[in-house]
């Protein structure tokens, strides 16, 4: 349809046209022009490809970004990540469109298949990270009412924690459904007055601690260390039943505290082979759950990229990235 | 009529004859409502009785036979897959050739090309291209909207996702316009390709793309291709249908003539038939697009290419400005390639005849084609009268091919000036500093917490009063009334609304919900599909016949409607779940949030439809507004309003696994932690076929439904 006017229509885009150019060679005097970048690694050794498996939570992101950054730098790797959930990963690892993954909670049904069935990924050590999952309340209800972190009196404050979605009982909110869980157990074998009701995702989660910090209202919820919203809000652990070994061994019978996880990191058996650099690399990378959080905390609460989050805290720790190259 | 309203043609469609049609006898008087009240009654009774009893309910862990056969099938798979010739041949081919094509098509315009440290054609030159483009099939006014918006995907910073969905999405439409109009003009023209295809496109396009991400990612590895393969299955469908759509519409009589001129069948597709349905094809086109970038978050999830990536990321650290600008932007390019394809269409078309239509948004749906009409104002030809051409054709072409000489120059620069190369921050062009990225978040994130903070007590209660005296009601009657009053429930109303055919379809509906061991469940998500549903019609109503009589009105609130059909539903999920707490309730707004915009567009295009003759005659005979709303334009507007309902419930049901994401629970919540955990992967497919089940149970009951009032 729009055919006709074509004298108008060309004299309009002339103008527009010209003015682009003209800004292009205005832009175009400030700018150097481009030159190739040093081709080839820096070291002697050949890296290649490093595929770092990302998760969706920001302590992982941290892991990930400052394994890749160093990759990238001192090894001359070529760091792509995929972003994948957990079981994903693995999954990919199998399958080799993934090499790595450097921070693992459990998953022992997961070990089961992959490390001992199928031999198709390997354990490469611990990350240094101490993770703890558990029930958590906001800081006001742990101030109002002191003796609410021992288990045996969340009864007694069941109603506070009632809601529209408990249907009469008090409300124990579970977060994403990939995290590892026996929270339905746990209310059956601990004889507690609660629901479990599923917020379906970690922003969930998030949301309603802020919402129940900032209006002062009840909230038990599910949630972990390290975890960078701890540098926004200091929830307070309630203490279950202390974790003793074989407690756990039953998933339904199970009437005892999560166990203290040793965050560890994964390795496909495939690239484990393949003599690049990077596997030293991954399997000797460790530090600490502070270290994680503070570059967490530069990403999720400073709003910094990922990369750059991880180049401020390898140029402040120069010792500990040197110990992981050695 | 402003609607384009085109259901599927009937008469090609099913053999005609007396024993298939709906069973409709006019000045027979059904008694629908007293049969209605007596279903009621019984349910009632049967509920105080047996509440409780025989619920079918599944604990959030536990699994059935069929799921952990579903878990086998996936391990073995797993295992065998890259050695077997299907999984490891087949898939592993297609998936190298898509992840080839793609890695190139990324080093050509987003990402580094080593040893480069910038792409072969920098954002300049791509800019120029795509300019180039626009205004050689669609015109200057798409130019414009096209260069502003590429514009702002650098200027927000986020240059090489905004690229990356543009390649995955132009990608994935031309895959599926190789494989779509083949498939849409077999469809056309013989029957039984199309008594085939149907049911599995309303399979593709109800089964939640959640369902099947851990699937695909099995056969196609993690990375581009199953991203692409995604979007694919979901952009398939509406371009197949609108195919099939346009080339049966093609009149008879046209047809006939054809034949009299002894064009054989191959003629008269490629003379006749392709030409004329061209203007259908490019809609059909245009759905496929829209459809593909509503994949755009979801596709992310499995690695996918794009601005689904930064949503999520945003959506990880809880920043609301974040993921709205990454938001925003899908919906920038939807609109941009919307336009642009709706301005070629008219373009294609023989000038002087009138436009037929733009869409935003996934609207085709089971109902077959059902395409929403913009108001003339909003299109490119608005306020032109008809012009003359004053060039042939072969001297636009050389005009246009002028033009590629300075697009080439603009390439050259952007090869060789860094500036024009990657595209500049704040830090290089300091004039930015206000309106890039950065300070959009700023702003949008300081808004959002001074909103959140004014309202969420009182939103937070109405939540709760909401909850209690609606939701959990209606819930506990569906859910704890034993599985086998429900079923029965179920197919009474069917039959006493629809007759004995969608009774049918909803017994083997029922059946493969209650087979996959998930009726509880699935009776939860079905009473909060139908309080959304009914939320949403009342909503659209509202706001539609507002915007159907009043232009100005329109104008308000059209953008807004635009902008929360294609803003992907992640970006306002931190908001709502601010406002609202995590629970049913939320997930209830989110479907409003995605249901609303259809419907109400539906809803106006359907009381601007009704005759102007009858408004005059009724306003002469002194009918007060609101006579004239209840009395005249929404009974007018029935038919409107009925496909309103129906898309508006399929809407929502598209939402049911979003809703999972915020404290829905039941089906949505499976889906979802089946492709979160190893074991629940049998469960969360389960899921998804039940909510397909589901689907297509309440759109055949609504659409005979709507057969029998529609008279």
């Amino acid at each position: 349809m729009a055919r006709g006017l074509i004298r108008g229509r060309t004299r309009l885009v002339a103008i527009v046209a010209s003015v682009g150019l003209g800004l292009a060679g205005l832009a175009g005097c400030g700018s150097g022009s481009i030159k190739n970048s040093d081709a080839g690694s820096a070291s002697g050794k050949q890296c290649g490809d490093l595929r770092i498996a990302v998760n969706p939570w920001t302590g992982y992101v941290a892991n990930a970004h400052v394994i890749g950054y160093v990759a990238k730098t001192k090894l001359g790797c070529n760091v792509t990540y995929p972003d994948v959930k957990e079981e994903v990963g693995w999954q990919g690892m199998a399958s080799g469109s993934i090499d790595t993954i450097v921070e693992n909670w459990g998953h022992p049904d997961l070990v089961k298949k992959y490390i001992d069935e199928q031999k198709t990924v390997e354990d490469a050590g611990l990350t240094g990270g101490k993770g703890i999952i558990g029930w958590y309340v906001p800081p006001w209800m742990a101030q109002k009412y002191p003796d609410i972190t021992d288990w045996k009196n969340l009864n007694k404050y069941a109603s506070l924690f009632k809601t529209s979605e408990s249907g009469g009982k008090g409300q124990l909110l579970d977060g994403d459904p990939s995290y590892v869980t026996n929270d339905e157990a746990l209310v059956k074998n601990l004889n507690l007055n609660y629901k479990v009701v599923v917020g379906g995702s970690e922003a969930g989660l998030i949301q309603s601690f802020k919402t129940a910090e900032k209006n002062k209202t009840p909230l038990l919820a599910y949630f972990y260390e390290p975890q960078w919203f701890f540098s926004e809000m200091k929830l307070v652990h309630v203490n279950l039943p202390a974790h003793k070994a074989g407690c756990d061994a039953v998933a339904a019978k199970v009437n005892c505290d999560y166990p203290p996880y040793d965050l560890n990191k994964l390795i496909a058996t495939k690239f484990a082979k393949s003599g690049s650099p990077a596997v030293d690399l991954v399997k000797k990378f460790q530090w600490s759950n502070d270290d994680q959080n503070l570059v967490a905390k530069y990403i999720a609460a400073d709003g910094m990229s990922p990369d750059d989050a991880a180049k401020k805290w390898i140029d402040a720790n120069p010792d500990k990235v040197q110990a992981w190259l050695g | 009529m402003a609607t384009a309203t085109a259901p599927p043609p009937e008469a090609p469609d099913r053999p005609v004859s007396k024993e298939e049609q709906p069973y409709v006898e006019v000045g027979k008087k059904r008694h629908t409502g007293v049969k209605l009240l007596a279903v009621l009654a019984v349910w009632l009774v049967l509920y105080a009785i047996l509440k409780g009893h025989d619920t079918r309910s599944l604990g959030l862990q536990d699994t059935t036979g069929f799921h952990d056969w579903l878990n086998r099938v996936r391990d073995w798979v797993q295992l065998h897959g890259p050695d077997n010739w299907f999984f490891g041949g087949v898939l592993g081919f297609i998936g190298d050739v898509f992840n080839s094509v793609f890695a190139h098509l990324q080093k050509l315009f987003s990402i580094p090309a080593f040893p480069r440290p910038v792409p072969q054609i920098g954002w300049f030159g791509v800019v120029a291209i795509a300019a180039w483009i626009t205004w050689a099939v669609a015109g200057i006014r798409s130019t414009i909207l096209v260069t502003v918006s590429m514009l702002l995907f650098g200027i927000f910073g986020l240059w090489q996702d905004s690229i990356d969905l543009l390649l995955v999405t132009i990608l994935a439409v031309a895959v599926c316009f190789l494989i779509g109009l083949p498939t849409g003009i077999a469809m056309a023209r013989t029957r039984w390709v199309s008594t085939v295809v149907t049911p599995i496109l309303d399979i593709a396009q109800t089964l939640p793309p959640f369902a099947y991400l851990a699937p695909v990612a099995l056969g196609f590895g993690i990375g581009p291709t199953t991203a692409i393969v995604l979007t694919i299955i979901y952009a398939l469908p509406p371009l197949v249908r609108i195919t099939e759509y346009g080339i049966r519409a093609v009149p008879q009589t046209t047809i006939e003539a054809a034949r009299s001129l002894g064009l054989t069948k191959g003629q008269l597709l490629r003379q006749v038939q392709l030409p004329m349905a061209k203007r259908s094809i490019v809609v059909g086109i245009n759905q496929s697009m829209m459809a593909a970038l509503s994949m755009a978050t979801i596709a992310a999830l499995v690695n996918g290419p794009g601005l689904g990536k930064d949503v999520n990321a945003a959506l990880q650290i809880q920043n609301v400005g974040q993921a709205s600008v990454a938001g925003l932007l899908i919906v920038l390019m939807a609109i941009m390639l919307d336009r642009t394809t709706t301005a070629a269409s008219e373009r294609s078309e023989s000038q002087g005849r009138s436009g037929l239509v733009s869409v935003s948004g996934p609207g085709v749906l089971l109902m077959g084609v059902m395409v929403e009409k913009l108001p003339r104002w909003a299109t490119e030809d608005a306020g032109k009268g008809v012009r003359h051409p004053r060039l042939t054709g072969a001297g636009r072409w050389t005009i246009r091919a002028l033009w590629l000489v300075p697009v080439l120059v603009a390439v050259y620069l952007s090869r060789s000036q860094l500036d024009l190369a990657r595209f500049p921050d704040r830090t290089v062009w300091p004039f930015l500093e206000p309106i890039d990225g950065t300070s959009v978040t700023k702003l949008i994130n300081d808004f959002s917490s001074w909103f959140i903070d004014k309202v969420d007590t009182f939103t937070l209660a109405l939540k709760n009063d909401v909850t209690a005296w609606l939701i959990n009601p209606f819930q506990n009657l569906l859910a704890q009334s034993p599985w086998w009053v429900m079923g029965l429930v179920i197919l009474a109303l069917a039959y006493v609304l629809g007759g004995w055919r969608p009774a049918v379809t909803s017994a083997i509906c029922l059946a493969v919900i209650f087979g996959v061991g998930l009726w509880n469940d699935s009776m939860v998500t079905l009473a909060m599909t139908l309080i959304a549903t009914v939320l949403v019609m009342v909503v659209a109503v509202v706001l539609g016949v507002g915007m159907g009589r009043s232009r100005r009105t329109d104008t308000i609130i059209r953008p807004f409607l635009d902008a929360f059909q294609t803003i992907p539903p992640f970006v306002y999920l931190v908001p709502a779940l601010a406002l609202f707490g995590v629970g049913r309730f939320t997930a209830i707004m989110a479907a409003l949030a995605y249901a609303v915009p259809i419907a109400t567009k539906l809803v106006a295009d359907g009381i601007r439809g009704v005759a102007p003759t009858t408004v005059e005659a009724a306003r002469a005979s002194g009918s007060t507004t609101r006579q004239m709303i209840t009395k005249v334009q929404l009974p007018m507007a029935r038919e409107a309003l009925v496909l309103a309902t129906n898309q508006g419930l399929l809407y929502v049901l598209s939402m049911v696994v979003i809703g999972g994401l915020v404290g829905g629970g039941s089906l949505g919540y499976i889906v979802v932690s089946g492709f979160s955990q190893d074991q629940l992967f049998g469960k969360g497919l389960a899921a998804g076929i039940a909510i397909t089940a589901m689907g297509v149970m309440l759109d055949r009951i609504a659409r005979h439904a709507a057969a029998r009032t529609g008279r």
